[in-house]
């Protein structure tokens, strides 16, 4: 039902622009894959390679351990959801379903039938002779995918498919999509520069920048245990603070900077006497009153207050004069501190880290 | 009209309007009633004129009924036309899909001015040319036994086979630009989706980009077949013996005939069962008028 697909060091050039740089992951059958990166990263170009619109420079893309080099994308076991979905609109949503079906020769009999099927699957009922212009967006959304299922991939490729739908619905469809996933077991390649879609529906995500794949993990561990500064500030907010490695121990280490002495734990590729810089999540940071003296802490003052429903982001400046956030939960009968407050900001060492500041770039060759 | 005055202030705005409508009135629709008036009187001596004998008839229209030699060019030049608009077609779909779909935008600008420049020369000098490259011992023979392909010339000049290179050759391009801008429009990734599905390129011109380029393809065809069956300087300058255009009776009538009420009763007679034929094709083929002025 589903095959893996191994992107064996890929390189992407166009001219002397080397969009994709020597990608190398394996995705395991019915995995829920997704790679997560600003646009103009190179992603786009990954699923034409998967899909066969595109040859790499250099590598191979293998699917089901079958190299794909010269396999035109009409012999290929994936199936592509486009971006703008790409759905034909002279074609009532059935044959839009079907179009797969029809070209493999499949009698207008199981055809209709396969559709009605389909439409269900994606909890699309009564639709089938409907024209794609009567449809909302979630709709097409939907009869996309089942046009994709339709022909039994063993690789479903979607290019950022919910980007074009409003904040409820594509947080709908987040769920609706990984069920579909689950359901079928087909192996999803998903693209996306929404971080919190690639943390909420993959199985793992692949972090990329600038053509380089950062990091592959699961979305716990891309979160928690980010190996650079790139992947540590596209996957969630940080405060940051520039420093120095001066002594390590255990993983742990000793971060001298300009505000102060730090302990964290020790990312990958820094070592002592490197400079480097501190990462901590806001919601592992918390306010203290300002003689409470401990390890880890700034000396802030709250400039401001942003109440956001559930929880709580307090702005802090500290002497410095840069604004760190602290992200609280919001509870009634423990307000936040009012502006002004002078206080101390504090985080426990096992959750902030040292990073190198930048990504892995392109320009390799 | 609004956007005009803004655009243009209100008294370039009123010139503009008033060429467009002279030019509408005075240079088409005024002549245009005038000889649909001509076409029910008679052609009188002038001594009768005003008389007992002038009055309006269909008789002028009984005339082509009544002719079968008529009739047949009539029909002649339809197929004609038609075979001229189908040549246009097969020869320009692959072309308009690769100017669209191939090849690269920058390429395709130096493309299209190739084709254009052949334009800047009148009609009347590129029949004239085709004459030349066509003729017995003319360019295209020489090079055909050149390399061997016949031994002996080929009499292209017989038939209507001159008329119809030359009438391709004139209005290719006017089915060219329809066709051209309609694939252009269709979003690419629609032919991938198609070839992603497993689509062979065939299908995927069967299935996606004819029905989208249909609106095209017809206007293109409209455009050419009433060129063609309207057109006089082509059929006449690679005329062969036996080839004649229903558009060479109407000169006839009124050229050497002097009867220009024939004559114009045999162009309206054109012009509707023109109209009337294309409009069956659309019928058959499921083409509508408003699908082709968009
Ligand atoms: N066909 C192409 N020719 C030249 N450059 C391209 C082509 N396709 C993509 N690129 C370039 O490669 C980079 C990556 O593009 P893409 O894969 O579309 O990024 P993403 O999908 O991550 O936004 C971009 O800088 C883009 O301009
Ligand atoms: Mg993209």
């Amino acid at each position: 039902m589903s095959e893996d697909v191994h992107l064996s060091q890929i390189c992407m050039d166009f001219g002397s622009f080397r969009a994709v740089n020597n990608v190398e992951v394996t995705i395991k059958p019915g995995e829920f894959f997704s790679f997560l990166g600003p646009s103009g990263c190179g992603k786009t170009t990954i699923l034409r390679l998967i899909s066969g619109f595109m040859e790499p420079t250099q590598g191979a893309v293998k699917i089901g351990g079958k190299d794909m080099k010269g396999i035109r994308p009409n012999a290929r076991p994936t199936a592509l959801i486009f971006q703008n979905l790409a759905l034909f609109p002279l074609m009532p949503v059935w044959e839009n379903i079907t179009f797969g079906l029809e070209v493999r020769g499949v009698s207008k009999e199981i055809r209709r039938a396969k559709a009605e099927e389909l439409l269900q699957l994606v909890d699309l009922h009564d639709s089938a002779d409907k024209r794609i212009s009567q449809l909302s967006g979630g709709q097409k959304q939907r009869v996309a995918i089942a046009r994709a299922l339709a022909v039994e991939p063993k690789v479903m490729l979607l290019d950022e498919p919910l980007s074009a739908l409003d904040l409820k619905l594509r947080q709908h469809m987040r769920a609706e999509l990984r069920a579909i996933q689950k359901r079928t077991g087909v192996t999803f390649i998903y693209i996306t520069h929404d971080q919190g879609e690639a943390l909420a529906m993959s199985d793992r995500v692949g972090v990329m920048s600038q053509g380089v794949l950062q990091q592959v993990a699961t979305p716990q561990e891309i979160y928690n245990n980010p190996v650079n500064g790139f992947v540590a500030s596209f996957v969630g907010e940080n405060n940051v603070i520039a420093g120095k490695v001066t002594f390590v121990s255990g993983g742990m280490a000793q971060f001298e900077t300009a505000k102060g002495s730090f302990q964290a734990k020790l990312g990958a590729s820094v070592a002592t006497g490197d400079s480097a810089k501190l990462f901590v999540r806001p919601e592992f940071c918390s306010l203290r009153s300002a003689n409470e003296a401990k390890v880890n802490s700034i000396p802030v003052e709250v400039t401001e207050i942003a109440f956001e429903g559930n929880f709580v982001n307090v702005f802090v400046r500290d002497q410095a004069g840069d604004t760190h956030m602290v992200q609280v939960q919001n509870d009634p009968s423990v307000p936040p501190p009012a502006p002004h407050t002078t206080c101390q900001m504090v985080f426990n060492p096992e959750s902030c880290m040292i990073l190198s500041e930048a990504a892995t770039s392109r320009h390799g060759h | 009209m609004q956007e005009l005055i803004r655009r243009y202030g209100i008294s370039l705005s009123v010139i503009m309007a008033a060429m467009t409508a002279f030019w509408l009135l005075a240079l088409v629709v005024i002549p245009n009633l005038v000889l649909f008036k001509f076409s029910f009187r008679l052609y009188l001596p002038v001594d009768q004129l005003g008389g007992p004998n002038d009055v309006y008839t269909l008789k002028n229209y009984f005339t082509f009924f009544n002719s079968p030699i008529h009739i047949n060019v009539f029909f002649l030049t339809i197929l004609y036309s038609s075979m001229v608009t189908i040549i246009c077609l097969i020869i320009t779909y692959p072309l308009a899909y690769i100017l669209a779909k191939v090849l690269k935008p920058t390429d395709t600008a130096t493309f299209f001015l190739v084709l254009l420049i052949p334009l800047w020369v009148s009609e009347i000098l590129r029949s004239f040319a085709w004459f030349i490259i066509l003729s017995m011992q003319g360019p295209l023979n020489a090079i055909l036994t050149g390399i061997g392909l016949i031994d002996k010339p080929i009499r292209w000049i017989s038939g209507f086979q001159s008329v119809v290179i030359g009438l391709v050759y004139a209005y290719i391009l006017f089915m060219l630009f329809p066709i051209y801008n309609a694939i252009q429009a269709l979003d690419t990734n629609q032919i991938e989706a198609s070839q992603d599905l497993g689509a062979s390129t065939w299908r995927t011109h069967w299935r996606v980009i004819i029905p989208h380029a249909k609106p095209g393809i017809a206007s293109g065809c409209v455009m050419v077949f009433m060129l063609c069956a309207g057109s006089v300087v082509v059929p006449t300058t690679l005329a062969s013996t036996n080839s004649r255009w229903f558009t060479e009776i109407i000169q006839q009538w009124m050229f050497e005939g002097l009867d220009w009420n024939v004559g114009s009763a045999y162009a309206f007679l054109l012009l509707a069962l023109c109209i009337l034929f294309v409009s069956l094709v659309m019928r058959v083929l499921n083409v509508r008028l408003v699908d082709i002025a968009k």
